[in-house]
């Protein structure tokens, strides 16, 4: 046990004299939540539109009123033809653009259709848009007409997120990437680094046990990600809005069951890379790239082909991010998201078990 | 005529002066031992003189040019070897030629004839293409010792060259830069080996950041009052006061 | 009984033979080293007797333990400095000691006296980071730490390669007193003129075990009458020498050549001569004992 605390003191030696990596494994994720926050976000915000209102009555003005009110959209002008959205959609001065046909108020009972034009050009932006644009409409519409009979089109309600807020989305996703990016690369470094500078051969000729190495080397990063978890959880609550309706209990559990998980992965890469470098990059591009691309974080795994989403399977990311979803936003229980834990669990025992062989008792 | 001249060059890192107002000057075609203890401040002075360092104080002139002013052209007329770090491992012999060659702005033309002079000179020819890093270590020293002189540089700076390099391969690096001196390139090379010291046609010894003496290998001998460039050597490190 | 016996051991990386069918046999408490340049196979066959690498063929025992089979033992009671510089460049003198010490189940007070004649030169410096100590310092360092254990065997790779002349004879003047303690000693080199502090070297080269002796046997065996010359010009002494039909092998050697007659009774006076007319007016020949260095040289000379 002496052998051991002896060893933990000398890995907080190592960080904590290394003020760079320190401040830099702080600081990370509070950039990146910043970062995604407010900069690459896709969320919609002052929009400007026209409106192209051939049919003005109360109801347009409404729903024209209800839009401008909103955060997401600012009104630009009244438009009168179709050239004149044309021309404001080159000159780059608008986004968005509504037309209410003539014979709108008419055919409210029949079903009627409200036109909204966007600029296709970013895809991505113009889905939002519409969506945006058309949960507000149809609010506004449905407001008067809840018993109405005849001509509702079904209504789109989006659930837990109504306001399809970006941070509800990427707050897990962060979290996904900024533990497996501390503990799998700090760990896999912090090892390789021994065999590197040679200490290694003199740790392996002492009577220490490998699993004290190990367990020492993992310690450390644990407990830098548990402030992390706490980092981005703030951040996320106070600055960005995001609740946490399930129990935060159970979501730092959670995070910490990840965070040994992706201990683990550090550990098994510090079993295959030879130099620091090759640690990190095995980390940062054989790791990071997929979690990013195949875990959900960005691109729903729904619409992936199918071998991408039976790949995206094997992404510890991807369930710790379903799960913990699962547990802020939807405020789910620990009973709903066992099936994420009990993937997580079996992960992690698969690496241990696979680092545990393969990390040798000599140097070839 | 002087290929180095050194006035009062000083270096310190906060409050620790590395080098301490060392003066000395090196003659045109002079083979200059450059020894001290660990930590005496060698390596410093030498990073200086080849351009990698500014120093705090004082100044140094290489192949005429101001070692700081005019970094450029003195890069242009140095050579420069360490036992840490010669030549690309993973290329092969000649890849490597090609590539310093070329760094120096060697033609073909030149380039050819100087690689296949030189690996006759070094009996490598059949090594042409073999790996850098299949060689045992005297040769790539050997090796890298010709590639740091390809372009004929006024001066030539080894850090170390030998360290490790068995007994016979070490001998015939020092013949291959005994000619190069006779071409009139001035050799400046630190050692551990005393024997080497004997070699140099003049020998300064650096303990705790100042030149503490500098003088052929036979007038120190002489001055010391003893027969082995290792006694000389010993009776100034000795007295050092720093570990560094 | 501290005892390391070798027994035909090889080892190969690829197509590579690092090490080549060595046997040897190292007393209780001798100070033994492996002397030979690099790319010898001391490193190699360091890691073999530490058990951080296993043979290919071959067997050794260290005190008697077998080092496939009781290699968690060997671990415990040997002490190792590897090539490089192997301490934690971040933590102070101190620290890496203490480090070392409870990894090794032990404390720093209670072998104290083992190295308290290294750590009184360190001690002005416990506070200062390892990675900030100069090479002597660093080395002596790294010895402590290799003997907090008083382990029965101490194997130093190169512990002195990099080191200038005075830290290098402080630092076997300080093997010669751990030797006094009874520890084994082995000790690897690519300074000749280190093999006369040793009882007995090796002298290695490519893998493979030239000569075991005492320096003096070694010395004493040297096939051939050794003479030195010695004049102003000792370059172009020495291409002229290298001319001079009888001439067997004529080596730089400091400020002065070692030369070596193809035939014993091959006259000294004849060679002065032939060296007057060349221009050699101060030309001094004189006969010379061979060093340890001349013997590694000659069994080259066989070899090629």
């Amino acid at each position: 046990m002496k052998q051991f605390q002896s060893f933990l003191k000398k890995e907080f030696y190592h960080i904590f004299r290394d003020s760079r990596t320190t401040i830099t494994m702080m600081v990370i994720p509070i950039v990146l939540v910043i970062l995604f926050g407010y900069a690459i976000t896709t969320e919609i915000k002052s929009t400007r539109f026209v409106v192209f209102d051939q049919s003005k009555n109360s109801t347009t003005q409404r729903i024209i009123d209800r839009l401008a009110a909103s955060e997401y959209f600012v009104i630009y002008k009244q438009v009168s033809s179709y050239e004149e959205i044309e021309t404001l959609f080159r000159k780059n001065k608008i986004r968005m653009a509504i037309v209410f046909p003539p014979d709108f108020e008419e055919n409210r009972q029949t079903g009627t259709e409200v036109q909204l034009l966007t600029d296709a050009s970013d895809p991505n932006e113009a889905t939002s848009l519409v969506e945006y644009a058309t949960t507000i409409i149809n609010t506004e519409l449905t407001k008067d007409y809840i018993v109405s009979s005849v001509g509702i089109k079904p209504v789109v309600r989006l659930l837990y997120n109504p306001q399809m807020k970006d941070a509800y989305n990427f707050v897990p996703g962060v979290m996904g990437m900024i533990l497996i990016l501390i503990c799998s690369i700090m760990t896999s470094v912090g090892i390789v680094r021994e065999k590197e500078y040679g200490s290694m051969e003199v740790l392996l000729v002492s009577p220490l046990k490998p699993v004290y190495i190990i367990l020492a080397k993992a310690t450390p990063y644990l407990l830098i990600s548990l402030v992390n978890i706490l980092t981005i959880l703030s951040l996320a609550y106070f600055l960005l809005d995001v609740p946490i309706k399930g129990s935060l209990f159970l979501v730092i559990m959670l995070s910490l069951l990840y965070a040994l998980l992706a201990l683990t992965l550090g550990l098994f890469v510090s079993t295959i890379a030879k130099t620091q470098q090759a640690a990190m990059l095995i980390c940062g591009i054989a790791l990071m790239l997929p979690i990013i691309l195949l875990s959900g974080m960005m691109f729903p795994v729904e619409n992936m082909p199918w071998i991408l989403q039976q790949l995206s399977n094997l992404i510890p990311a991807r369930w710790y991010i379903v799960a913990l979803r699962d547990v802020m936003i939807k405020g789910l229980g620990v009973t709903e998201i066992l099936p994420e834990i009990s993937i997580l669990v079996v992960m992690t025992l698969v690496l241990i078990v696979l680092s545990v062989k393969r990390f040798k008792v000599r140097l070839e | 005529m002087n290929v180095i001249e050194v006035r009062e060059l000083t270096k310190k890192f906060g409050d620790f002066t590395a080098v301490d107002k060392i003066s000395f000057e090196v003659k045109e075609g002079e083979i200059f031992g450059f020894l001290g203890a660990n930590g005496a401040g060698k390596t410093t002075a030498m990073r200086i003189l080849c351009g990698l360092s500014k120093p705090t104080s004082g100044e140094a002139k290489v192949a005429g040019y101001d070692i700081y002013k005019q970094a450029e052209p003195v890069k242009q007329h140095i050579g420069y070897m360490s036992q840490k770090f010669s030549l690309y491992g993973n290329l092969k012999v000649w890849e490597n030629i090609r590539l310093f060659g070329g760094i120096y702005g060697l033609s073909d033309k030149q380039l050819k004839e100087k690689t296949d002079r030189m690996l006759a000179v070094l009996h490598m020819e059949d090594k042409r293409d073999t790996l850098v890093d299949s060689l045992p270590l005297g040769w790539k020293q050997k090796l890298a010792f010709s590639v740091a002189i390809l372009h004929d540089p006024r001066i030539v700076f080894l850090d170390e060259p030998t360290g490790g390099v068995d007994p016979v391969t070490r001998r015939q690096f020092w013949e291959l830069i005994y000619q190069a001196a006779r071409r009139g390139i001035t050799v400046f090379v630190t050692t551990h080996y005393m024997d080497e010291a004997e070699y140099c046609d003049r020998v300064s010894i650096m303990v705790d950041g100042r030149v503490d003496a500098l003088d052929s290998p036979s007038a120190l001998k002489k001055q010391f009052n003893t027969t082995t460039m290792n006694d000389v050597f010993y009776s100034l490190a000795r007295k050092a006061g720093r570990g560094e | 009984m501290n005892s390391v016996q070798i027994s035909h051991i090889t080892k190969s990386y690829g197509n590579v033979t690092a090490v080549r069918d060595i046997s040897l046999s190292i007393n209780s408490g001798e100070l033994f080293a492996l002397i030979g340049p690099d790319g010898a196979g001391k490193t190699t066959l360091f890691r073999m007797l530490t058990t951080l690498l296993l043979p290919d063929k071959g067997d050794a025992t260290v005190c008697g333990l077998d080092m496939r089979k009781d290699w968690r033992q060997i671990r415990t009671i040997s002490g190792y400095m590897p090539g490089r510089f192997s301490l934690y460049q971040d933590l102070s003198v101190e620290e890496n000691l203490e480090f070392f010490a409870t990894v090794f189940k032990t404390t720093i007070q209670e072998n104290y006296d083992l190295i308290h004649d290294i750590y009184v030169q360190l001690e002005p410096f416990s506070k200062r980071r390892a990675g900030k100590l100069s090479g002597g310092m660093k080395q002596k360092l790294a010895l402590c730490c290799a003997l907090i254990h008083r382990p029965r065997v101490l194997f130093l790779d190169e512990p002195t390669t990099g080191v200038d002349p005075v830290s290098r004879k402080e630092f076997w003047d300080i093997l010669s007193r751990i030797k006094e303690q009874n520890i084994t000693i082995i000790v690897s080199t690519p300074y000749m003129d280190e093999a006369s502090r040793c009882d007995r070297i090796a002298l290695m080269r490519n893998g493979s075990c030239l000569r075991t002796d005492t320096p003096e046997q070694i010395c004493a065996s040297f096939p051939h009458k050794l003479w030195s010359l010695k004049g102003k010009e000792l370059y172009q002494l020495l291409l002229d020498a290298r001319e001079y039909p009888q001439t067997y092998s004529c080596h730089a050697f400091g400020d002065c050549h070692h030369f070596i007659f193809k035939e014993e009774n091959d006259k000294a006076d004849d060679l002065a001569a032939y060296l007057r007319m060349k221009g050699h007016e101060d030309v001094l020949i004189e006969r010379l004992e061979p060093s340890v260095e001349d013997c590694f040289m000659d069994f080259g000379e066989d070899d090629q």
